[in-house]
């Protein structure tokens, strides 16, 4: 008999009922994270039904789409993008009362991005369901949690049963082989993953991350990694836990009251030796580089060392034209108008750190305006505590409240119709960061070292102080 | 829910590939807390210009009446999940997306709001983008395409399938099942 693969494991706790070929599996959801954009029509359909929330203390709201970051006025009132926005939050905020959800709300100082406040309040388990309306919510599968992002029709079947209809997807494991070079991240790792795959490349599978690069990564690289899968299209990304998760999670407010049980349980989670996959490819991690986005999709990535592609067809040249490129350009020749450095993807403390040290001692290049908005309230105060806000504010980066900001630009954080964006989120999408603005995917360190150069730059090319 | 018997109607095309969830609905437009009225939002940036003039693009021809099936390439409805494209979709008039593949969240997110995901191989979709215009059916009882003498089978989830011919709810059979949730959280010790 073959061995089982993580995700098999992680299935089959959480089936409620197996799949037959005329109906879908139904999975039990053990944490439903609902954000102000995706939630409120699911509320509507259970007014309409007059259903209840079956259970609210697996569910969990945080505010962040719509939110401004800048802080409130003299009188308290925050500068709203919009009524509409400013509305939103209220709605949600009604509905959380009314169904009696926790909310991690505007003043609250565990409040941050949908995906940042799972993991850092221990709600995030290994082995477990995670789901949210949002896309990115396989970020959680560096828990080894099953994660993965749901429609509004959804959040409205998890909100009335907590479980899902699934038909069961396939498996690809990316093995990485060897050990990363020093400045390679693990968005680099990610954006290599999927240039790789193409776009779609992991529709229908759910991939495993697995070899010593990943192994070598933090909890927050990991989220990274994981958070990206979609970008192959793929529903979710995974990675087994081991001591570095049981790290991380260790202490925080949300883990179960049985701790050694937990760790017992979640040890046993990892894909068996002999174990199948449906798909696998090895990636030569030694052979990353710090990768940036040419297009306007994230598969379109190079090394940053690299030229501009020729187009091959007419969907990569119209992607060229967006982008105001030609093939066969240096990508460090590129003007850089802004830098954004946050989001879901690279929000955390190590990618402030990372941002910090080619900071340091710097000065943002004059035509530059950074951005730097931490993913979550805790990430805020862990960074103004060791001192990295004043780095920010003395390179001339703006220093902001936490929220989703420029990676969605739905709350007023955005960019000018042709302007050149670095960025540290995840979609390169045409208008993503504002209309018609043209953004280049990064890492933290290459978005930092962008910032100062005025160009698009190799991280590796700075000179970091101490 | 919306039912999906079958749909006879011209087909509007788009060879883009990889569209996106923000080319179908910006997220500027996702402040709203309705499904409804999305229409206007659809394709936006496609069809207007930033100072709202209207631009020249095939998407425009999509009418409810005459051309309710858009043909687009591979990968149609990739990247965030939002549901706002399905009903946007709706609302603008589109009946049912042809392509070659389809985001996952994209496709599961049409099948509830009646709007047919169709995916069909390569071939077919040159045949039919080289073509705009033409007059087909969709049948999903008989889960084929049929125009002038072609008849191309497709496949759709058996569940959503049924769902969707019979204009039924999958979340009243999901309610259905929550004895079975019960039983599932007691006996894994995870009842509230
Ligand atoms: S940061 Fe971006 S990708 Fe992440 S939840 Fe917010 S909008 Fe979505």
């Amino acid at each position: 008999m073959t061995g089982k693969t993580l995700f098999e494991k992680v299935w089959e706790r959480n089936l409620v009922r197996d799949e037959a070929p005329d109906s879908p599996a139904i999975l039990h959801v053990g944490l439903h994270l609902i954000h102000e954009v995706t939630s409120p029509q699911a509320f509507q359909v259970l007014a309409e039904r007059g259903l209840k929330v079956r259970r609210p203390d697996l569910t969990l709201a945080t505010i962040d789409h719509s939110v401004p970051t800048l802080p409130a006025d003299t009188e308290g009132r925050l500068p709203y993008a919009t009524p509409a926005a400013e509305n939103q939050v209220a709605t949600l905020r009604t509905n959380c009362s009314v169904h009696g959800i926790e909310l991690l709300d505007l003043d609250d100082p565990r409040r941050g991005i949908v995906h940042m406040v799972g993991p850092e309040l221990g709600r995030t388990h290994p082995g477990s369901v995670v789901v949210c309306g949002d896309s990115h919510t396989s970020t959680h599968g560096a828990f080894g949690a099953l994660a993965f992002g749901i429609g509004t029709t959804e959040v409205g079947h998890v909100l009335a049963s907590q479980a899902l209809f699934q038909r069961k997807p396939k498996t690809l494991r990316v093995m990485f082989k060897g050990e990363t070079a020093p400045g390679v991240t693990a968005k680099d790792m990610a954006l290599a993953v999927i240039a790789r795959l193409g776009m779609d490349g992991g529709t229908g599978y759910v991939l495993e991350y697995a070899g010593d690069a990943v192994r070598a990564l933090s909890m927050e690289g990991r989220m990274t990694l994981c958070n990206l899968s979609i970008e192959a299209g793929a529903r979710a990304g995974m990675v087994a836990p081991d001591e570095t998760t049981f790290d991380y999670l260790r202490g925080r407010p949300g883990v179960p009251d049985d701790w050694q049980a937990a760790v017992a349980s979640w040890s046993e989670l990892y894909s068996d030796h002999d174990a199948a996959f449906d798909h696998e490819i090895t990636i030569d991690a030694a052979a990353i580089a710090p990768m940036v986005t040419y297009g306007v999709s994230p598969h379109e990535a190079v090394p940053v060392t690299a030229q501009v592609p020729d187009a091959t067809d007419a969907n990569a040249s119209a992607a060229l034209d967006y982008m105001g490129l030609a093939g066969g350009a240096d990508l460090s020749a590129i003007a850089v108008n802004r830098v954004f450095v946050g989001s879901c993807t690279n929000g955390r403390i190590e990618d402030m750190r990372q941002v910090a040290d080619l900071l340091r001692g710097k000065r943002v290049a004059d035509h530059v305006r950074m951005l730097v908005v931490p993913g979550s309230a805790a990430v805020k105060q862990q960074a103004e505590d060791e001192g990295l806000d004043k780095i920010f504010l003395q390179a001339g980066a703006e220093w902001r409240e936490p929220g989703c900001s420029m990676c969605i630009a739905m709350n007023g954080d955005k960019g000018d119709p042709g302007e050149v964006v670095v960025s540290t989120s995840n979609r390169n999408f045409r208008g993503r960061q504002g209309e018609g603005v043209r953004t280049i995917l990064a890492s933290p360190s290459t978005a930092a070292a962008s910032a100062v150069v005025g160009r698009l730059a190799d991280p590796r090319s700075i000179e970091v102080t101490a | 829910m919306k039912p999906f018997g079958q749909v006879t109607s011209k087909t509007v095309a788009v060879p883009t590939t990889n569209v996106d969830t923000d080319q179908i609905i910006p997220a500027r437009f996702l402040t709203t807390t309705d499904r409804d009225g999305l229409g206007d939002a659809a394709f936006r940036d496609w069809r207007f210009d930033q100072d709202g003039n209207s631009l020249d693009h095939p998407i425009n021809a999509i009418n409810p009446d005459t051309h309710a099936i858009l043909v687009a390439g591979d990968n149609f409805g990739c990247g965030s999940s939002r549901e706002h494209a399905a009903w946007a979709l709706d609302a603008f008039g589109v009946r049912a997306v042809i392509s070659t593949s389809f985001g996952d969240i994209f496709k599961s997110n049409a099948l509830k709001n009646g709007l047919l995901p169709v995916e069909v191989d390569e071939a077919t979709l040159d045949l039919l983008m080289k073509e705009p215009n033409r007059e087909l059916t969709i049948d999903l009882e008989e889960e084929e395409i049929r125009f002038g003498n072609h008849v191309v089978a497709f496949a759709t989830e058996p569940f959503a399938r049924r769902c969707l011919l019979q204009g039924s709810d999958p979340l009243t059979v999901l309610l259905d099942a929550v004895p079975d949730i019960e039983t599932f959280e007691r006996e894994h010790g995870r009842a509230s």
